[in-house]
């Protein structure tokens, strides 16, 4: 007697076991039968047996696959319905050594997906697309899918799909092999054997051409989904057969690189576009121009059309050619003016964790709302710069470094109200001193070319600072460093 | 004596869920569904007769990533022909 050895066993790019699930964690939680089991096994030998597993990014989707992640020992995320192809895009580009597949459904990918499938195919992306067709909404109970075929029967077409009604069933191999950029796409089927095995290599060569990075592959599975066409697992199998393939004809859809001339544009880096010099600075010049700069949370609001985001990205800016750390998050309605508009900046010595400022060291508040609605989120010995001679009467702030700076005013004196911002600029530095003046003014003059412009923005920073200086300060008693802490 | 099978198949009874898929695929018939219910309740797939060509067609249809593992003999025949790779 000979010995026997094993030919074809669980692969190792399977976790050994399901976490999800309480017992029997080497079983997925797919139903006996579905195509997805099968599906799941082809790509996992496919990556086995290319030596992908260490580089291979899984991206699942919404529908029954969602829980890829716990079956494929690989690198996983798991995207919002039908984002997938963009989720993947921008895993690949920001990895681009990385193998990353989009492993979706027919609702996923062709209904609430459409727009990012149709782009990323046509970006030409080089990710791989495993399309899993089985003309019905599996995980939600057997609604009509945008591939339900013709007559046939779901939940929400209980009398059959009708062309008339519901359209036409949307062929996806079809419609993205009429792009230019995708480099191979293919419909293959889980009817039986001899197409299961057509469909291992096709799965095996999408994933060989995103090695060499050729582009964009996509194969369309065709799939059976016993539960829900109510059908025994190996009758649903003769069903792709007998009908699904009649609808969907399986074949190579594109098999071809597309042709055309890169365009390199050369990259140019943030403190190039600035115009600042971009080296590095060493540990003690790092810690030299912290004594010239403050971490701060600061966050700016007003009306729309008062330079409220402007501000804020001035801030920004000044910081990062100081070397800082920094993040602007605005916010703001659908005007373009007199909405109210607010952004937050954080200045930060190290990296920022969170855009979002919800308790900030510095308020700006440029109207009276935004002063009312902030004011309360101000940290313990904060500072609030409000546009105005004085504050409301009912408002009285314990504990916090209170100026009121006439802002529009004192803009609207030097020759015009758009300056008000500028004019809060030279009082926030003033008042917390988080940044040097001169970066202000550098900042300042590389962002307005206009002399007469520039003139009335430097004399709206000085006339801010000036004031903040001279003008009684109302509140907390500030600190030494004039910032109340 | 017979002929010694040239595969042989191993069923994962708790693994199985006894869908058929592998029992209607396998060229020479060699699984069937076991006459007991294994603990969740399904007739588990059971490799019944030695009549394997370790062919591995069971293996691609199964959509459990290891409810079947296949064996081959270990001096194969030359006439054995990988039915999964044609």
């Amino acid at each position: 007697m000979s010995e026997y050895n094993v030919s074809q066993c669980r692969t190792p790019v399977f976790f050994d076991r399901f976490e999800r699930k309480d017992e029997n964690q080497h079983q997925t939680h797919y139903c006996p039968g579905c195509g997805h089991g099968v599906a799941h096994k082809l790509i996992a030998e496919a990556l086995g047996e290319l030596g992908l597993q260490d580089r291979t990014v899984m991206v699942s989707p919404v529908g029954c696959s969602v829980f890829a992640y716990y079956y494929f020992d690989t690198g996983n995320v798991q995207a919002a319905h039908g984002r997938a192809p963009a989720v993947a895009t921008a895993v690949k580009r920001s990895n681009p050594g990385s193998i990353v597949i989009s492993y979706q459904g027919d609702g996923d990918l062709a209904a609430i997906g459409t727009a990012e499938i149709v782009h990323a195919a046509n970006r030409g992306e080089n990710i791989t697309v495993f399309f899993v067709n089985n003309s019905i909404y599996g995980m939600t109970g057997g609604q009509m899918a945008p591939t339900t075929l013709i007559g046939q029967t779901s939940t929400t077409s209980p009398w059959g799909r009708r062309p008339n009604n519901e359209g036409f069933p949307i062929k996806m191999a079809e419609m993205l092999s009429a792009l230019e950029a995708p480099v191979y796409i293919e419909r293959v089927a889980l009817s039986d054997a001899k197409h299961i095995m057509q469909a291992r290599r096709a799965v095996k060569k999408a994933l060989q051409l995103q090695k060499e990075g050729a582009g964009f592959t996509m194969v369309e599975i065709l799939s059976p989904c016993p539960t829900i066409l109510k059908m025994e697992p190996t009758v649903a199998r003769h069903w792709v057969a007998d009908t699904l393939i009649k609808q969907f004809p399986l074949g190579v859809y594109r098999d071809r690189k597309p042709e055309f001339e890169p365009v390199l544009v050369p990259q140019k880096g943030v403190a190039e576009l600035l115009g600042i010099s971009g080296k590095r600075l060493s540990d003690e010049e790092r810690h030299a121009r912290r004594q010239h700069t403050r971490a701060k949370t600061i966050k700016v609001s007003g009306f729309g059309g008062q330079g409220i985001l402007l501000l804020g990205q001035l801030i920004a800016e000044m910081g990062m050619r100081e070397h800082m750390e920094v993040s602007w998050l605005p916010s703001y309605g659908p005007e373009m003016r007199s909405g109210s508009a607010h952004c937050d900046v954080t200045l930060s010595h190290d990296r920022v964790g969170t855009p979002l400022v919800s308790t900030p060291d510095v308020l700006v508040a440029m109207n009276e709302p935004s002063l009312r609605k902030f004011a309360p989120h101000v940290r313990p010995g904060g500072v609030i710069l409000y546009n105005s001679r004085q504050l409301p009467e009912d408002l009285k702030f314990e504990g916090l470094t209170v100026a009121c700076v006439p802002a529009s005013e004192i803009a609207d004196q030097i020759g015009s109200a758009k300056v008000s911002n500028v004019v809060m600029m030279g009082a926030l530095l003033e008042a917390t001193d988080c940044l040097p003046f001169t970066t202000a003014q550098a900042v300042l003059s590389g962002l307005v070319k206009n002399r007469k412009l520039a003139e009335m923005n430097e004399k709206a920073l000085e006339a801010g600072r000036n004031y903040l200086d001279t003008e009684v300060l109302v509140g907390a008693v500030a600190g030494p460093d004039g910032c109340g802490e | 004596m017979a002929e010694q099978a040239r595969g042989k198949v191993e069923v994962n009874q708790d693994e199985c869920k006894g869908c058929g898929l592998c029992v209607e695929s396998c060229p020479p018939k060699g699984l069937t569904l076991s006459p007991e219910l294994n603990h969740y309740g399904v007739h588990p797939a059971q490799y019944h007769a030695e009549i394997c060509t370790g062919c591995g067609i069971c293996y691609f249809v199964c959509p459990e990533p290891g409810a079947i593992t296949v064996y081959r003999l270990a001096v194969a025949k030359s006439e054995v022909s990988d039915a999964a790779t044609v």
